[in-house]
């Protein structure tokens, strides 16, 4: 039976642990509240932005662009997007492992696989495996555009340097508050949009271009990594609080549990403790007698 | 009633404008270019620069930094990076911004570093435009 002292120590200790989660939670839900606004204020763009991509494709010769083509590819670079802050579950835990189970998947097709980290927590994980190229700790924090363009400019660098013949985003999808799933979207080479039905093909002739179309593809096609990047942190960003919000929910109500198992531990060692004392009293008068 | 356009301003944080105007200028890459209702469908990148429209009476500019403009079913729509109303600019921010462009583009000056050099070129011409947007042209 553990001492009396010993168990409301503990006692106090978890509730003072479930205090913090629980204030953490409500932290990661307002958190999560702005996560997801900015997301929702970022999707018209995106929507736009793509269907001016598949009107261009649509009349544009898409082989003529370098960040298009198609080589055959011996080194594939994974981007892997996770949080900078730990204490979200396993979130990141499941991006990391996504990873490294494609980086197994290309190097038994005989590839060469490099690592390209966003956030501090893949870095961490990921840093011992010896192929991360670079990390971006600290962007995570606060969602820039500029970022977004310093990632997507490297990344285009290597690719039309010819360092990387193929490049996928790794990141953790935000598809409700419950769930999150690790995905991989293709980055590079810069896929075709597809026009959708028959509207679409028809107004994609008639466009006037200014300047030219390749001129445009290529003022469009950086921007459009830039939008592929922060779309992707974007995500992370929300789906980061959603899972810590869970995770700490998870956590206070496992304080709850402790508490209530160790007040009963404490209730039992109280009332042994009141029973031997009482004994104590009753054995003393009686030798008195 | 002259035949208006719509004219909507998209940028990643969200919709700037979204209303019906009577003639949109805009900086387009190959010089500034102006567009009524049932403009042709057109696509065009735009760089640093004011956006300016005519609804009505009002006249209005946006300061832009680039992106690109689709115009098709008499609808304009802009994407970029970002849109500023000439009142909303931080006007000291700005001047700061300019001077520091300028310094930078003095070190980069003597150190013949490309990279750095274009990227204090652009946030001069941002600082400028800026200026120039909030003292409504």
């Amino acid at each position: 039976m553990p001492s009396l002292k010993d168990v409301k120590t503990k006692i106090t200790g978890v509730q003072k642990t479930s205090q913090i989660t629980k204030a953490m939670n409500m932290v990661a839900a307002s958190k999560l509240r702005g996560a997801q606004e900015k997301m929702e204020a970022f999707r018209p763009y995106t929507s736009k932005f793509n269907d001016a991509m598949s009107n261009l494709s649509g009349g544009a010769n898409t082989d003529s662009f370098p960040l298009m083509e198609k080589r055959e590819v011996k080194t594939v670079e994974l981007v892997v997007v996770t949080s900078d802050r730990g204490l979200c579950g396993s979130y990141n835990a499941h991006i990391v492992k996504r990873a490294v189970a494609m980086t197994a998947e290309y190097e038994a097709e005989g590839k060469k696989v490099s690592l390209v980290c966003v956030g501090k927590k893949g870095y961490q994980l990921l840093k011992k495996s010896g192929k991360v190229r670079t990390g971006y700790t600290a962007v995570m924090s606060s969602f820039q555009m500029f970022n977004a363009r310093e990632i997507a400019t490297d990344l285009a660098e290597q690719f039309l340097g010819g360092t990387v013949d193929k490049v996928e985003v790794v990141f953790g999808a935000f598809k409700s508050v419950a769930v999150q799933n690790p995905v991989s979207v293709p980055f590079l080479p810069v896929q075709p949009v597809e026009t959708e039905g028959e509207a679409g093909k028809k107004i994609s002739g008639d466009y006037i271009y200014e300047p030219s179309t390749e001129e445009i593809m290529e003022v469009l096609q950086p921007l459009y990594l830039n939008v592929v990047i922060y779309h992707a942190m974007l995500e992370v960003g929300a789906g980061e609080h959603a899972a810590r919000m869970t995770a700490m929910d998870n956590a206070t109500n496992a304080c709850k549990d402790i508490v209530s198992n160790l007040t009963i531990i404490y209730n039992k060692a109280r009332q042994a403790a009141v029973t031997n004392e009482l004994m104590d009293i009753v054995g003393g008068a009686e030798a008195l007698k | 009633m002259a035949q208006q356009i719509r004219l909507e301003v998209v940028t990643p944080d969200g919709e700037r404008v979204n209303e019906e105007v009577d003639i949109v200028n805009a900086p387009g890459f190959g010089g500034d270019f102006g567009v009524l209702a049932n403009h042709a469908p057109f696509l065009s990148t735009i760089k640093i620069g004011a956006l300016t429209y005519e609804n009505g009476k009002e006249r209005k500019s946006l300061m832009v930094s680039g992106g690109f403009c689709e115009v098709s079913n008499n609808k304009i729509t802009f994407l970029v990076e970002s849109a500023e109303y000439g009142g909303d600019i931080d006007v000291e921010r700005a001047m700061r911004a300019k001077e520091r462009a300028e310094k930078r583009l003095a070190q980069a000056a003597q150190q013949a570093e490309d990279f750095s050099k274009k990227r204090a070129e652009v946030a001069l011409q941002r600082a400028i435009m800026r200026l120039k947007v909030a003292k409504g042209i």
